[in-house]
């Protein structure tokens, strides 16, 4: 009697245990980055995959975890007990091949049809993007939005809802990976390949997109964001974004653009209808627009901006812009202004 | 032949460094196996405290990027390549001539080769330190490991010291599959070869196949990043994509390396205490190598993101599942085997039991990701991070420490003390569950691995404090082994020669064993040899008087090693140093081949 009390208390605490933790894995649906919220066809059908996958998982890991509490305390030693001696059972072995070959195929049905279904080709009318990898941001080239063939811009992507986009991936140096979990999931960028992503968000909002490939020192600070946009609101971003940059006429703005254009900023960054048409770093025409800096990793304030201007390897490890100590507080502030002004 | 070098008396000293360092015989081989691979297994534990102290808040500054990512790249390669192989390896070295009835390894002197190469190996990889250690993963993906990206000397500490771990491996690979096929005492058939001795036979074949493209990766690694040509450099028409799959045609059956011998632990421990036979015998054997071919058809799931096709995809996907079913076969058989009988717990039966719910959780979410719509949430994220860490944490290590707890009285004589044991268990049951269930909620909230920061307001911070929480109640269940270990030493020797009562030939000697092993190789009438003997009430045969010959010591085992340490040396300082290596090598295998050995 004793020994049942025990396991019903085992099994009790273990019911508990996984309460807890079922709670606990339903709670990261509402992570900012979380994997388990679809917002997009493609994670839509990963999600249809996974939800199967992931009740046999727990059916068998209940099993397995029952099983062994439960033989661990009906066997336990007793003193006036022989252990059976037999050295197998071909019905039961054979019955237990059987089950993990049916689990198996319950998972590869729903496998297949969703990588039928992911690739696929895309829709005709699909808006095409190239994603470009650079140690440490993202660069998104988007084909005719805007009136314009090719609309340039990094670390921050807008989208249409309800209308397909078709991804080419790439990177410039080493391999990064292109994940937005609500959206889809991830694809390499890989140098001397391109790859292929598409996916149709279905939601308006804000998702979180991060590297997923290790690539050098900075690696946790490459992240990105994603807005799904209105039909209308998109079109409103792609006609601003398409436009060149605007030029100043407040009177300290104006110095604060001589002052980036007569630096060495202009070696890497381009703003649209300027002399800066430096290709190393992100392009800067609608830079002031950004939410975020740095490839997401800080909000795009007057303040932030300015200190990454100031010591950008201080913030962001190797990265390939350099410190600018020599740069006047003058100067750096005027050209905050500026940068600030491209909306 | 006296005067020969290289030569010292038969039967000579037994104490004293230069015995350990000329010695030949598997069993201190042994030792020295696993007094190292638990010295990197402590040191690839310190680099996991520093990895989770770091993470243990969001924005944390306990270390920097850079520091961070040499870390979680030595953790990786220090934890697979310098403690859990080699721990194996000393398993392999103390346990299976003992458990065939033999009295050495096939080439001892190779054995002793093996040791001293994966030492120097270890002890050059783990130098990087002093300079910049590895930082690329242990996956090392190009182009990041090219001169372009990583120019610093690290990846060059890299592929000479995994380099120099592979020929240790290849040489004792072969060495225990050839221990392991001709050295068998009479009667002791392929199908009465205890399961542990099985899974080695099957990652001593797994070894010696894999190694070879990691070495092939290696060498070219080595030439892209010193002699300029372009194997992985896309600008000059080479492929990133190839050097994954060079790494992972190895790394995938690595993996089963790291875990089939803890499997095999665990099949003599749970027979031994639940005091009846092995369930499915020949299923285990023949599940074990199934996943021995099958690991070498689904390296590709590693690389299901890479833009790979959909039906290689489907392919790999199809393999990888599959390999679930020798999997489940195996976890099946352990539980029936628990059923029905007598179970003794004691601390080597809970670590061997506590395997089998814990390495079905690294299974079943393996199956998980074998799905690629599915990979492509997981991959890279802590939910792989959580799946690899109870394979190999939950499953492996536990599974060595129940070898341990197991073993020891046989090969000192002693017993570990059972409440510390105790300790050693519970703290690490909770910690092991503690640090890495947490990371599988930390992969679905979408933490990408190897980020040495992430920002507030990620929802990652609390299971990362958990974890946190959870690494260090783990180490301190190790600590308690290490107290055990040093307090059961002092200890008066009380162990018989079979104290558990097992049914496998290494307890038909005395507990340590004498040099040469048996008085008298035991012949084998049976599965379970010794229970036969004693069911059937026959008695260990009585020693005679004949002539034992073993091999005597010999240098030039290390000075080989060292003579490969220093062509290794080469790439990192001046190519002279390799240059010198060569005759050192050349004189050490002349004296080696015309060693008189009797």
């Amino acid at each position: 009697m004793r020994q049942f009390v025990g396991m019903r208390r085992a099994i009790a605490a273990a019911a508990f245990v996984l309460l807890a933790f079922g709670l606990a894995a339903c709670s990261f649906s509402d992570a900012p980055q979380t994997t388990i919220a679809p917002r997009s066809d493609n994670a839509d059908s990963i999600q249809s995959v996974y939800v199967i996958v992931f009740w046999l998982a727990v059916v068998v890991f209940i099993g397995v975890m029952l099983a062994t509490i439960v033989f661990a305390l009906m066997f336990r030693e007793r003193a006036d007990r022989q252990a059976k001696q037999f050295h197998g059972n071909a019905r039961l072995e054979v019955l237990w091949t059987l089950i993990p070959v049916i689990i198996v195929v319950i998972i590869a049905v729903p496998t297949f049809n969703s990588l039928a279904e992911t690739s696929a080709a895309p829709p005709e009318d699909a808006l095409h993007v190239e994603v470009i990898g650079h140690q440490w941001w993202f660069e998104f080239r988007y084909d005719n939005v805007g009136g314009v063939e090719q609309v340039v811009s990094a670390n921050e992507l807008h989208l249409p809802v309800d209308r397909a986009v078709d991804f080419t991936l790439k990177s410039a140096d080493v391999i990064h990976s292109f994940w937005v979990p609500q959206l889809g999931g991830k694809v390499d960028l890989v140098p001397g390949h391109e790859n292929d992503l598409w996916f149709t968000p279905n939601t308006v909002g804000e998702y979180l997109g991060q590297c997923a490939e290790f690539c050098g020192d900075s690696h946790a600070l490459m992240r990105f964001r994603v807005f799904v946009h209105s039909q209308a609101d998109f079109e409103t971003w792609a006609q601003n974004e398409a436009s060149d940059a605007v030029e100043p006429t407040d009177e300290a703005i104006m110095a604060g653009q001589a002052a980036f254009l007569g630096n060495a900023c202009i070696g890497c960054h381009t703003v649209q209808g300027t002399t800066a048409v430096g290709q190393v770093g992100p392009n800067l025409s609608h830079v002031g627009a950004r939410t975020t800096l740095a490839a997401g990793i800080m909000d795009n304030t007057p303040e932030n901006m300015a200190n990454w201007i100031r010591n950008a390897p201080s913030i962001k490890p190797g990265s390939i812009m350099p410190a600018f100590p020599a740069l006047s507080d003058e100067d750096l502030q005027a050209i905050v202004a500026y940068l600030q002004s491209l909306k | 032949m006296a005067t020969a070098a290289g030569t010292l008396p038969q039967y000579g000293t037994h104490t004293g460094l230069w015995s350990w360092i000329t010695t030949v015989d598997h069993k201190r081989i042994g030792t020295m196996y696993l007094v190292t691979s638990f010295s990197f297994f402590i040191l690839g534990g310190i680099e996991a405290l520093l990895i989770r102290s770091q993470l243990a808040v969001p924005d944390g500054n306990v270390i920097d990027a850079e520091l961070y990512n040499q870390l979680f790249s030595m953790h990786a390669l220090t934890m697979i390549f310098l403690a859990v192989m080699p721990m194996a390896a000393a398993f392999f070295n103390w346990m299976i001539p003992l458990m065939i009835g033999a009295r050495d390894v096939a080439f001892p002197r190779m054995n002793a080769l093996s040791y001293w190469l994966y030492l120097f190996g270890a002890l050059l990889l783990t130098s990087s330190f002093f300079f910049t250690a590895p930082n690329s993963g242990w996956f090392a993906y190009a182009p990041l490991t090219t001169l372009q990206y990583g120019p610093s000397q690290a990846m060059d500490f890299y592929v000479v010291g995994l380099l120099i771990l592979g020929i240790s491996s290849v040489a004792a690979s072969l060495n225990f599959a050839v221990t392991i096929i001709n050295m068998r005492a009479p009667g002791m058939t392929m199908m009465r070869l205890p399961v542990f001795v099985w899974m080695t036979l099957i990652i001593a074949f797994l070894l010696f196949l894999a190694l070879p493209p990691l070495t092939v990766g290696l060498i070219q690694l080595l030439f892209d990043r010193n002699f300029t040509t372009h194997f992985f450099i896309p600008d000059g028409g080479g492929d990133p994509i190839l050097w994954q799959h060079l790494f992972w045609v190895f790394g995938h059956p690595e993996v089963y390396i790291l875990i089939l011998p803890p499997m095999g632990i665990i099949s003599e421990v749970i027979p031994t205490f639940s005091r009846k036979p092995l369930f499915g015998y020949s299923a285990m054997v023949f599940a074990g190598i199934a996943i021995g071919f099958m690991s070498w058809a689904v390296w590709s799931h590693h690389m299901f993101t890479t833009g790979l096709n959909p039906i290689p995809r489907a392919i790999f996907a199809a393999n990888t599942m599959l390999i679930g079913v020798p999997t489940g076969i195996k976890i099946f058989n352990w539980l029936g085997t628990m059923y029905g009988g007598n179970i003794r717990f004691n601390t080597a039966m809970l670590f061997a039991v506590s395997f089998i719910p814990l390495f079905t959780i690294g299974g079943i979410s393996g199956v998980m990701h074998s799905s690629p719509p599915i990979d492509g949430q997981h991959q890279d994220t802590y939910f792989i991070v959580a799946h690899l860490h109870y394979v190999l944490v939950a499953g492996a290590v536990m599974g060595m420490f129940s070898g341990l707890y197991y073993w020891f009285p046989k090969m000192t004589g002693r017993f570990l003390n059972e409440t510390l044991g105790k300790w050693n268990f519970w703290l690490m049951f909770a910690g092991v569950n503690l640090t890495f269930f947490p990371m599988h909620f930390l992969g679905l909230a979408g933490m990408p691995r190897r980020i040495y920061t992430y920002a507030d307001g990620m929802d990652w911070g609390f299971w990362n404090a958990v974890a946190t929480i959870g690494a260090f109640t783990l180490a301190l269940g190790v600590l308690f082994f290490i107290i055990n270990v040093f307090a059961s030493l002092r200890k008066e020797p009380t162990a018989s020669d079979n104290p558990w009562d097992a049914p496998t030939l290494e307890w038909a000697t005395s507990s340590p064993p004498p040099e040469h092993d048996f008085d008298v190789v035991p012949p084998v009438r049976a599965r379970d040899p010794l229970w036969y003997d004693r069911d059937h009430g026959i008695a260990r045969p009585e020693p005679t008087d004949e002539h034992i010959h073993m091999p005597p010591p010999s240098y030039y085992p290390i000075l080989l090693a060292a003579g490969v340490l220093m062509l290794g040396l080469g790439p990192l300082s001046s190519l002279a140093v390799t240059a010198l290596g060569v005759p050192v090598i050349l004189y050490a295998i002349w004296g080696w081949a015309l060693e008189p050995t009797h």
